[in-house]
Parts: structure tokens; C-alpha cells; sequence
């Protein structure tokens, strides 16, 4: 490793002498403040005496659990079980069927192949956002089945099970595994399913990590769906419990910071926990184009 | 996060047959296959995608009303929605925020992606805690910065001013401040993300480019102008999509941090279909907001790749 000054855009010396060392530690420490801060203000004052929101602060003191205490008398377990509920069947109805949809995508070659691949890349462009309004008929009486999924958890699970970014980027995995594989298991007789499920499958493993990381943070970040199906507090999700805690007057802020908190660790857990994973999906993502 | 460009898209390598030497004979079994392993996916997106879409373009021609029947007006709803003085104001407050956003994290985080680049161990900390807030849900990054905005001299980011002898300020609350009060936290979420990306794309340039610079006495700011920037432009194309495409259906944030108040300053496209649609029933104009909406992404998505594929030509 010689010549690191060429390393980085911005050539930073690899030994720094102490007068960059401090400016570069000064700028770290405000990045981090500015970016993390607030997070980390939510942390420590979820477990500090809260009266108003003027009193948020990122110096512990006063070590209570009452806000935590007080969330729970505010539902905010089964709220948050809801969400569980929620991303736990999402993630897993969307790993099925990206692999099962990628699987054709990326092994197969069929008339009407293109046009497939299109339709899903077309539907990037049609968040639940701007579908609001004609997506809210359709929960209330789907079509063909009729059924009714508004105020059923359902409705939020099986809209997230189809997403666009988790087929391609599991298309695109799929297509690295190698031809022979599969060609050898055929003569062995084994057909589709078997070799979908016991030869392409356990070589996708990595790719899982990818496609449940990224799954889990766009279904815990789902706020349109949620709030078009929820019918009553009975149905709601720690995110969208957060609106209705700040708004009653009788829940103090203590219980929202406690309240958001908890909708916040999940997914910085499942972060860290899937870090490595979860940039190789930002970079297979985005960068590729 | 929803919003992730497809994976070399236009470039797919045709799949390799599965057996290239011996073509069998045409079986209606093996050609269904394909078909019953993309069926739940295309069931799904038929129902909550395609058939919303169809609804909207369909019900954005009819005066929308239940038990009665819908009634059609033809372009009627399209004309208020062009002409209408709240839906300008909204179409004005997307576009706005749109670009602000879009830019601003883009540039901020560029200049993160510099200044955290590189192999050491401290930097990767840097890293992972500059972009935590990209992974919080908006609702919970909503609702903390509306307590960081808390209006009074007390507030925390009015302390912070404080400090520095500017303010108090009443962010969301006042007519003057909230859309902007609205577009830092959305640089403050979104600029992290375009950082990683463009670290990503760092990787990437060539470092014996760098080294040729140096020798030519190249200075830092020429360096980054002549060899980083021009390596990056994929980069900022394809950011620059991503953050437009979601700048326009903007809707969580805004509908937590002000619902469009205080008087109609933040509202947006989508709080106003929203409003329209689900809590005034007029379904038939919240329909023609969402087509012109789906439109405005379709044409910009379209112009976006266009670009990109002439300059890629050349």
C-alpha cells in the first residue's frame, strides 16, 4: 500500500500531522452530530424525565422508565406487534415470490420475456402514493376475489409482496450461477421445482441477505398502505400509532420519543446486523444503473 | 428507500437456453413453467398496481359518486386540476421542494462522500452513523424533528441558533419558514443515501489518474473538477433520477410535519389528493391529480433515460 495520497479524491495524507488530525476529528464529530444527533437524542431522552419537547437532549440524566411505562398503557406493544406482523409476512411472501419470479427471469427463455421484464420495471413508477386513491377501492372489494381488505392486517401484508427491486436484483443474481448446475441436476432427472428449490435456491443465499434487508426497511418504512387499510387504533402500526400518540392531548411527549424509539431499533438493528449486505444492495442498485 | 434503479436495465444478456445443444420439441407443460413461477408476482402487481392505475386513469373522466352512480365530465376534472388555484399552489410547493431536495442532497452529499472517503477504521464509523437517518422510517424522523423544531426560544434547534445569535425561529409553524423547515429534513434524510452512492462510485475511479494529475501539479480542485467529477457523472444522473422521481409523490413527511399548513404553505400534490380523495370524496379530481402526477414521473423518468442513452452514443 504506497502512494495512498492517491487513494482519495481529496489525496488525504495517510499519517496526518496534528494539525489535520484535529481539523479532521473536528469535522468527523460534527458530521456525526449533525446526521446521528437527533437520533441519539431520541435515545437518551426516551429514558430521561420529559415535560415538553423543549426538554430533548442527547446528555443523559435522570435515568426513568416511565415513558416506556406509559407507552405500554398507550397500546403501544400490540402497535408495534402489529408491525412485527406486518414486515414478518411481508419479507417473507416478498422473498417468495422475488425468487420465484427471478427464477423464471433469469433461467428461462420464453416468448413474452421482455415484455414481462418491462411491465415490473414499469411499476417502480407507481408508488402506493400516487395509486392512493383508486388503491383504496381496490383493498376495499379486490378484484375477482372480492374480498375486503380494509381494517385486516392482510391488506398491508400482500400489496408489499410484489416488489420491483427485490426480482431484479435476484434476477441479476440468478444469472451468475453457473449453467452447468442446473444442466446436471436435469439429467438426474429432477425438474423445475426440484431444481429451483435445491440447486438455485441454496446458491442465492447471499443474495437473500440483500433482498431482506432491503425488504424489511421498505415495509417498515410503509406509511400510504398502512394508512389507507387501518380502519381503528386495532389495526395501526408503530409508525402510524406515532400521528395519533402526538396528537391526543392526554399522552405526554415522553411516550411519543418512548413510542418512536421502538419503531426506530428495528431497523437500525436489522442495519448494522445486515450492513454488509446492505450496501452491496445500494451498489448493485443505483450505481449499476 | 422505495425507490432503487433497476439493475442494468437496459443492457439484459439474453439467459442462456437451458439446453443449447438438443432444441426438444415444443411442449406446452415446459412452456407454461416460466409462467407459473412469475405468476404471483404478476398476480400481484395486476392487482395493486396495474388495475389502481387503470382505476385512476378511468375515474379521473367521471364525477365520482357512490350509490349514484358515477357521472362522466369528461376533461372537467383535468381542467381543475391545470387551473385550480389550490393545485397550482401545490404543483408549485412539489416542484419546489422537489428540486430543492434533489439538489441539495446531491451536493451535500457529495461533499460527505469526499470528506468520509477512504480504508480507515474510524471512517467507517463516521459512515455508519452519518446514515442512520436513511434508514429510520419517516414517521419516526418526522416526528423527532417536529420536536427539534419546537418553536419556542428553547427548542432545540432554536437553542442551537441561539448560539450563534439568530432566531428564535417558528419553523414549521409559520407561513415563511415551513416549506423550508420541510426540505432540511428531507436533505437531512436524503443526502446520507446519495453519499453512499457516490462513495460507491469513488471506489470506482481510477487511481492512477490521480497519480497522473499530481504529477502534472495539479492542485485539489482541479483534481476533483477534471478526474473525479467527469468518473461520477453516471452517478449523478442516476441520483438525480431517483431523488426527482420521489420528490414529486412526497407525501409521509409532510403529511406528519405540517398536514400542508400553516395555511396551504407546504402543501403538496399528494397531501391535496390525499385531502381530496379520502377525506372530501371527491374521488374524480384526487384521480386526476394522481394521473397528472403519474404522468409528470413517467415523462421525467423517460427524459431522464433519453438523455442518458444519447450521451451514451456519443
Amino acid at each position: 500500500m504506497t502512494a495512498s495520497r492517491h487513494d482519495t479524491a481529496l489525496g488525504f495524507a495517510d499519517r496526518p500531522g496534528p494539525a489535520a488530525r484535529v481539523a479532521r476529528l473536528v469535522v468527523y464529530t460534527a458530521l456525526v452530530l449533525v446526521f446521528a444527533g437527533p437520533l441519539l437524542a431520541l435515545l437518551v431522552s426516551s429514558f430521561g424525565k420529559v415535560h415538553d419537547p423543549s426538554s430533548l437532549t442527547i446528555i443523559p440524566r435522570d435515568f426513568t422508565l416511565d415513558n416506556f411505562r406509559a407507552a405500554i398503557r398507550q397500546d403501544v406493544l400490540r402497535y408495534l406487534t402489529n408491525s412485527f406482523i406486518v414486515a414478518g409476512g411481508g419479507l417473507l411472501l416478498q422473498i417468495l415470490v422475488s425468487i420465484s419470479a427471478a427464477y423464471a427471469l433469469a433461467r428461462k427463455r420464453f416468448p413474452g420475456l421482455r415484455l414481462v421484464f418491462l411491465l415490473i420495471l414499469s411499476t417502480m413508477m407507481l408508488p402506493e402514493e400516487i395509486l392512493a386513491i383508486p388503491l383504496s377501492l381496490v383493498l376495499a372489494d379486490v378484484p375477482v376475489v372480492h374480498v375486503n381488505l380494509i381494517g385486516s392486517l392482510v391488506g398491508m401484508i400482500v400489496p408489499v409482496g410484489a416488489w420491483a427491486f427485490s426480482i431484479l436484483v435476484m434476477t441479476e443474481f440468478m444469472r451468475e450461477i453457473p449453467v452447468e448446475l442446473e444442466e446436471a441436476a436435469r439429467l438426474d432427472g429432477a425438474g423445475d421445482l426440484r431444481i429451483f428449490w435445491s440447486v438455485v435456491m441454496p446458491l442465492c443465499r447471499p443474495a437473500l441477505g440483500v433482498i431482506g434487508i432491503f425488504g424489511f426497511n421498505m415495509i417498515w418504512d410503509q406509511y400510504m398502505l398502512p394508512l389507507l387499510v387501518a380502519q381503528d387504533s386495532a389495526q395501526f402500526t408503530l409508525p402510524l400509532a406515532l400521528r395519533s400518540l402526538r396528537a391526543d392531548e392526554q399522552v405526554g411527549v415522553g411516550v411519543v420519543l418512548a413510542a418512536a424509539l421502538l419503531a426506530l431499533l428495528p431497523s437500525v438493528i436489522a442495519f448494522l446486523g445486515f450492513q454488509r449486505q446492505f450496501m452491496r444492495g445500494l451498489t448493485s442498485g443505483a450505481v449499476k444503473g | 428507500m422505495a425507490a432503487i434503479a433497476p439493475p442494468r436495465a437496459g443492457a439484459r444478456r439474453a439467459p442462456a437456453p437451458a439446453s443449447p445443444s438438443r432444441r426438444r420439441p415444443f411442449r406446452l407443460r415446459a412452456s407454461l413453467v416460466p409462467w407459473a413461477f412469475l405468476a404471483p408476482a404478476l398476480i400481484l402487481f395486476t392487482l395493486f398496481k396495474f388495475v389502481p392505475m387503470a382505476r385512476a386513469i378511468e375515474m379521473g373522466f367521471y364525477e365520482v359518486r357512490p350509490y349514484l352512480g358515477d357521472r362522466w365530465v369528461g376533461a372537467d376534472n383535468y381542467r381543475q386540476v391545470v387551473t385550480d388555484d389550490t393545485f397550482l399552489a401545490a404543483i408549485w410547493h412539489t416542484v419546489v421542494l422537489a428540486v430543492g431536495q434533489t439538489a441539495g442532497s446531491i451536493v451535500i452529499g457529495l461533499v460527505l462522500a469526499l470528506l468520509v472517503e477512504g480504508q480507515a477504521r474510524s471512517l467507517w464509523f463516521v459512515r455508519t452513523a452519518v446514515f442512520l437517518p436513511t434508514v429510520a422510517a419517516m414517521a419516526v424522523v418526522a416526528e423527532v424533528w417536529r420536536i427539534l423544531y419546537y418553536p419556542a426560544p428553547d427548542g432545540a434547534i432554536n437553542s442551537i441558533l441561539g448560539w450563534v445569535g439568530i432566531g428564535p425561529s417558528q419553523f414549521l409553524n409559520s407561513q415563511d419558514t415551513s416549506l423550508w423547515s420541510v426540505m432540511a429534513v428531507g436533505i437531512w434524510r436524503g443526502a446520507p443515501y446519495d453519499m453512499m452512492i457516490f462513495i460507491a462510485g469513488l471506489a470506482g475511479v481510477d487511481r492512477t489518474l490521480y497519480e497522473a494529475s499530481s504529477v502534472d501539479g495539479a492542485n485539489g480542485w482541479r483534481r476533483l473538477w477534471h478526474v473525479t467529477f467527469p468518473a461520477l457523472r453516471p452517478v449523478f444522473a442516476i441520483l438525480f433520477t431517483l431523488a426527482a422521481i420521489r420528490g414529486m409523490r412526497v407525501f409521509t413527511e409532510i403529511f406528519l410535519l405540517t398536514n400542508g399548513g400553516p395555511n396551504g404553505s407546504t402543501e403538496v400534490l399528494m397531501t391535496l389528493i390525499y385531502k381530496l380523495g379520502l377525506e372530501r370524496n371527491e374521488l374524480g379530481v384526487a384521480a386526476a391529480g394522481s394521473v397528472v402526477l403519474l404522468l409528470a414521473t413517467v415523462v421525467l423518468t423517460l427524459a431522464v433515460q433519453y438523455a442518458r442513452s444519447r450521451r451514451a452514443d456519443r
